[in-house]
């Protein structure tokens, strides 16, 4: 196992060009091509400001303008979803790569998980800009920790993009499952509503149980509150977290490995 | 010498999964029968306890029927599957060509699918950069490299993946069955490809279902049969060996479809109700006549005299029939005919045709006709034999009822051979 995790570095050419060409080919034959990678996330904000602004006014103290708040847990949700949703399907996809040649198969949940890291990139400046113009930039000082609250989703998405992926190509029906868990986790993390909220604080205990609490708070307190980070310990602790996950998730691929050529 | 691959006690075992496209996870949960699941329920061995070596820089050819196992080697090899018990070890850094084009992305243009499916065939960026020019000009791709790959046609994008593989520079060369890809041209720039690999001293590993290519190409080859090894060495031998077993195949095969035929076409219908009003000439297949001369059996006999249902071309060969005249008759014609696959007449001949006056028959006798050398091109063929009237009124007529088959290493083409040989003038050679 070890020896196939050091492998994995010596991938980085093939994922590298692997996630280019999956970012080349998303838009290829489209107009406006790779400004759809902004043009989306842009839309997608000017929605919910109209909606939330205008239709269903939400006044809730402190998360104010709400689209913006509700746009930073949105984004690092989005590609932990999507890049899930993509890995549970990538080895199938893949087959063809998987039985006729050999490759390496956990690059290609791993193409699943860093693709959307690019779109939640391209998504980022969009934000930024919107919380320029409503005169709340980001303190500086809190960016820093931008960089690690990305790295921790990484890890905690690549280990769970690994786990599905495998999981998937025996039991075809983990997709499925993967898109309603997906919806209920969506709404058990404090992204539409903030964890100061009194009914969350209630149940605080079974809101820290979940991992991604913790980086939707992270990711809130950098770019949207004001003042220092008070969640760092937390963002560290599933930092912690997610690379024992991600040793655990890269165990059962390499067990079930061998399995691939053979079932997909 | 050194061996480039060595596959020592290889079995491969597939498992097939019990209920397998029923199997869901939220029922192994609710039945508890997750780790049931999860055991084969049924298994398969596609290989079994395999041995063979092949020395760094040979070629070596490995055929069989399909479904033999020829291709689990080949992943074997190339490390795609495990074995589930024995050794597999290779030398050297292995392309096979099992897939071709595997991995390219329709959407993306042939270039940039040359640049990824050579990154993970286990080039560098920069390796791939050198070679591009080659790889696109072994494809005859030029006009075509910046189009996306789902504008090719199949032959275009095989050529674009043979092209890349190829081009790897492999130490071993994995080959299964590709050759098939191209036109003629093609297929030759790929045999003197692999000519120059041999020249270069890599070694190649070749399955196929051609076994001329296996003759003229292989130092060494192996014949898998279901599974097991049947036979390794000399290709000529192996392949000799090979081809003995697929005659064998097909006499069996062959003394059935006869058996059936005859049985079909009322072997034991009364004399009587057979004698049918009559001629209905050009029927399919079938047995007609008034019986007062019975065609009891029909066989082909080889050159010892042993029936057999497949010949070589150029062999001597008799068909005989067992007669029997419940009454005295004198009047009586035999007749034979050949048919090819086509339903064209090869030959077709009869004592009356021959001139040759019938006087008396009663009794049982037998009927040979001898063809001293089986001047047909390979195929199958269908044969009539009758006895009948002079005038064409029936007493016994099989039609296509028997079947024999000829094989011949010289595939040339027609409805017969004729018996010849080549002569040529001082100024012509040929190589030995």
């Amino acid at each position: 196992m070890l020896a196939n995790l050091a492998n994995l570095l010596r991938y980085r050419g093939l994922i590298s060009s692997l996630v280019a060409r999956e970012l080349k080919a998303r838009y290829r034959g489209s107009v406006l091509g790779f400004v759809w990678s902004f043009v989306n996330p842009l839309l997608l904000l000017l929605i919910y400001s109209f909606v939330f602004t205008t239709i269903l006014k939400n006044n809730t103290a402190g998360i104010q303008p709400y689209a913006l708040f509700m746009f930073c847990g949105i984004l690092p949700w989005t590609w932990l979803s999507t890049s899930l949703a993509e890995a549970a399907g990538s080895l199938i996809a893949g087959g063809n790569l998987i039985k006729k040649v050999l490759f390496p198969a956990e690059v290609l949940p791993i193409v699943s998980v860093l693709t959307n890291m690019v779109h939640f990139f391209l998504g980022m400046p969009i934000l930024i800009l919107f919380l320029v113009i409503y005169r709340r930039p980001p303190d500086p000082w809190d960016l820093i920790w931008f960089p690690v609250a990305v790295v921790v989703q990484l890890v905690f998405t690549t280990a769970l993009a690994l786990f599905v992926s495998a999981l998937a190509v025996h039991f075809r029906d983990v997709r499925d499952i993967l898109a309603n868990v997906l919806t209920l986790w969506f709404f058990a993390t404090p992204i539409i509503y903030p964890m100061s909220l009194e009914a969350v604080q209630q149940y605080k205990k079974l809101f820290d149980m979940n991992p991604f609490t913790h980086l939707a708070v992270s990711y809130q307190e950098i770019l949207f509150y004001q003042g220092p980070i008070g969640h760092w310990k937390w963002l560290l602790a599933i930092g912690g977290v997610s690379i024992v996950l991600f040793l655990a998730a890269y165990w059962v691929f390499d067990r079930l490995r061998d399995s691939f050529a053979e079932a997909v | 010498m050194t061996n480039a691959i060595e596959l020592d006690h290889v079995t491969k075992i597939y498992r097939r999964y019990g209920g397998k496209q029923f199997a869901t996870l939220k029922s192994a949960l609710l039945q508890r029968s997750i780790l049931r699941d999860l055991q084969p329920s049924e298994v398969f061995s596609a290989l079994n306890d395999v041995s063979f070596a092949v020395r760094s820089g040979a070629t070596y050819g490995v055929i069989g029927r399909n479904g033999s196992g020829k291709s689990t080697a080949l992943k074997l090899v190339a490390g795609i599957t495990k074995p589930t018990s024995g050794r597999v070890r290779v030398d050297g850094r292995v392309s096979a060509l099992i897939e071709l084009g595997a991995g390219f992305h329709p959407e993306i243009s042939g270039r940039e699918n040359v640049f990824i499916n050579g990154i993970m065939l286990g080039l560098s960026k920069r390796e791939i950069q050198n070679r591009f020019d080659e790889i696109v000009d072994f494809a005859e791709l030029r006009e075509f490299i910046d189009a996306p790959v789902k504008t090719y046609s199949s032959g275009m994008y095989m050529r674009l993946g043979f092209a890349v593989a190829i081009n790897v520079d492999p130490d071993v060369l994995l080959v299964d069955e590709v050759l098939a890809v191209g036109d003629e041209g093609f297929t030759h720039k790929c045999l003197d490809k692999f000519a120059e690999f041999r020249r270069k001293g890599r070694t190649i590993l070749l399955v196929t279902h051609s076994l001329g290519l296996v003759e003229k190409f292989c130092d060494e080859a192996l014949w898998i049969d279901a599974g097991h090894a049947r036979e390794s060495g000399d290709p000529k031998r192996v392949v000799d060996a090979y081809l003995t077993a697929v005659e064998h195949t097909e006499e069996s095969q062959l003394a059935t479809t006869t058996a059936k035929a005859v049985e079909a076409h009322g072997e034991g219908k009364d004399p009587a109700t057979a004698a049918q009003p009559v001629p209905p000439v050009p029927t399919p297949e079938g047995r007609w006549g008034s019986r007062e001369i019975e065609i009891v059996d029909v066989a082909f006999l080889d050159r010892a005299g042993a029936p057999g249902f497949v010949f070589h071309s150029g062999d001597p060969v008799s068909i005989r029939m067992r007669v029997r005249a419940r009454q005295r008759v004198d009047d009586f014609v035999f007749g034979v005919g050949l048919f090819n696959a086509d339903g064209i007449c090869c030959y077709g001949t009869n004592t009356g045709l021959e001139q040759m006056q019938a006087e008396q028959f009663a009794g049982d006798g037998e009927v040979t006709f001898a063809i001293d050398s089986l001047d047909l091109v390979e195929g199958t063929y269908k044969v009539d034999v009758a006895a009948h009237k002079h005038d064409g009124y029936p007493y016994d007529y099989h039609r296509l009822l028997y079947t024999f088959r000829v094989k011949s290493r010289t595939h040339d083409v027609g409805i017969y051979r004729p018996h010849h040989r080549w002569a040529f003038s001082a100024g012509i050679r040929f190589k030995p």
